[in-house]
């Protein structure tokens, strides 16, 4: 990622603008062309260090409230084989291998689930259950939301 | 407003700008298109999502961890009710911090904190403990090993 890059990032990072033209703007701050800005983009895209290019919804204004943090018990020689499994699931927004603590937490697995209701996320998480094969697990609903940002911030400095 | 209000060029107008966004020069051209309306339209119906707040923003998700962020942890810790305010608000001052939710459990304040190096991490960590004088075994320290997934999108149609 060069220096134009990190500019095309940077002057992006609150979104583009709801014009006919959004990236001519963006090619103006920075002094190249749209194409340029687009080819850059799509380039960005493919190297990864864009996830994705799109609207981001607050979904909890569209009536999807309830957030669960599920922690599983996975034996350590099922990790990788029921991270992937989950990973597939559209349901699941977040799916990490986090570290144990010995006598003070067992759980290994974390997946985030998002839906409409406490219900019906309480139902998919017994499918899940049952279609992974893992019984053990501690669900956290959310009460309140006292933070939540994006977690790579372009004012950081990174090379 | 849920997303049973929501009409159903709204919801498909969503799921489209959510899953498959034309990076082009004229991407809500594109977006008509292929919901049979005007461009115009496409922008109105935008613009209004966004006003509502039904749109955080329209740009790049970027990948942390390809930009040398890639220390990370996801502490839980044991709050009483009568310093959670205070907890919460210096919690928060970290832009490292950026979750941070109430859940249901005895370890009821659940955070996320992500940082360049595990040092930074480590230094992080030990410093919001002593801000907020949460001993340290009310406190979880739960380390990633391994991202498996990361991909927040949703289902409206």
């Amino acid at each position: 990622m060069d220096k134009i890059d990190q500019a095309v990032l940077r002057t992006m990072q609150d979104g583009i603008p709801i014009l006919k033209e959004p990236f001519a703007e963006v090619a103006k701050k920075i002094g190249i062309s749209q194409d340029e800005v687009i080819a850059r983009l799509k380039r960005l895209v493919n190297d990864g260090v864009i996830r994705r290019f799109g609207v981001s919804v607050n979904q909890r204004k569209v009536g999807i409230v309830a957030n669960a943090l599920v922690a599983w018990r996975a034996p350590q020689n099922r990790v990788e084989e029921v991270g992937k499994a989950m990973s597939n699931y559209r349901e699941i927004t977040h799916c990490y291998e986090r570290q144990i603590i010995p006598e003070k937490w067992k759980y290994n697995v974390f997946t985030v689930i998002h839906g409409y209701d406490q219900k019906s996320v309480k139902q998919f998480i017994e499918r899940l259950s049952k279609e992974i094969g893992l019984k053990e697990c501690l669900v956290l609903f959310s009460v309140k939301q006292f933070k939540r940002t994006s977690v790579a911030l372009l004012n950081h400095s990174y090379s | 407003m849920t997303a049973s209000k929501l009409n159903e060029i709204d919801k498909k107008l969503l799921q489209l700008a959510q899953d498959q966004f034309p990076i082009t020069k004229r991407p809500w051209a594109t977006l008509s298109n292929k919901l049979k309306i005007t461009e115009e339209e496409v922008i109105l119906r935008l613009k209004k999502l966004h006003k509502e707040g039904i749109i955080r923003k329209i740009g790049p998700i970027l990948e942390a961890r390809k930009l040398s962020l890639c220390a990370s942890t996801l502490i839980a810790m044991k709050v009483p009710e009568e310093k959670m305010e205070h907890v919460i608000d210096i919690i928060n001052e970290y832009k490292s911090v950026s979750h941070n939710y109430l859940r249901e459990h005895e370890y009821n304040l659940w955070f996320t904190i992500t940082t360049s190096s595990k040092e930074e991490l480590r230094r992080t960590i030990e410093e919001i403990k002593r801000r907020t004088r949460i001993p340290d075994t009310d406190v979880l320290d739960l380390p990633t090993s391994r991202s498996f997934k990361i991909d927040v999108r949703f289902q409206f149609t």
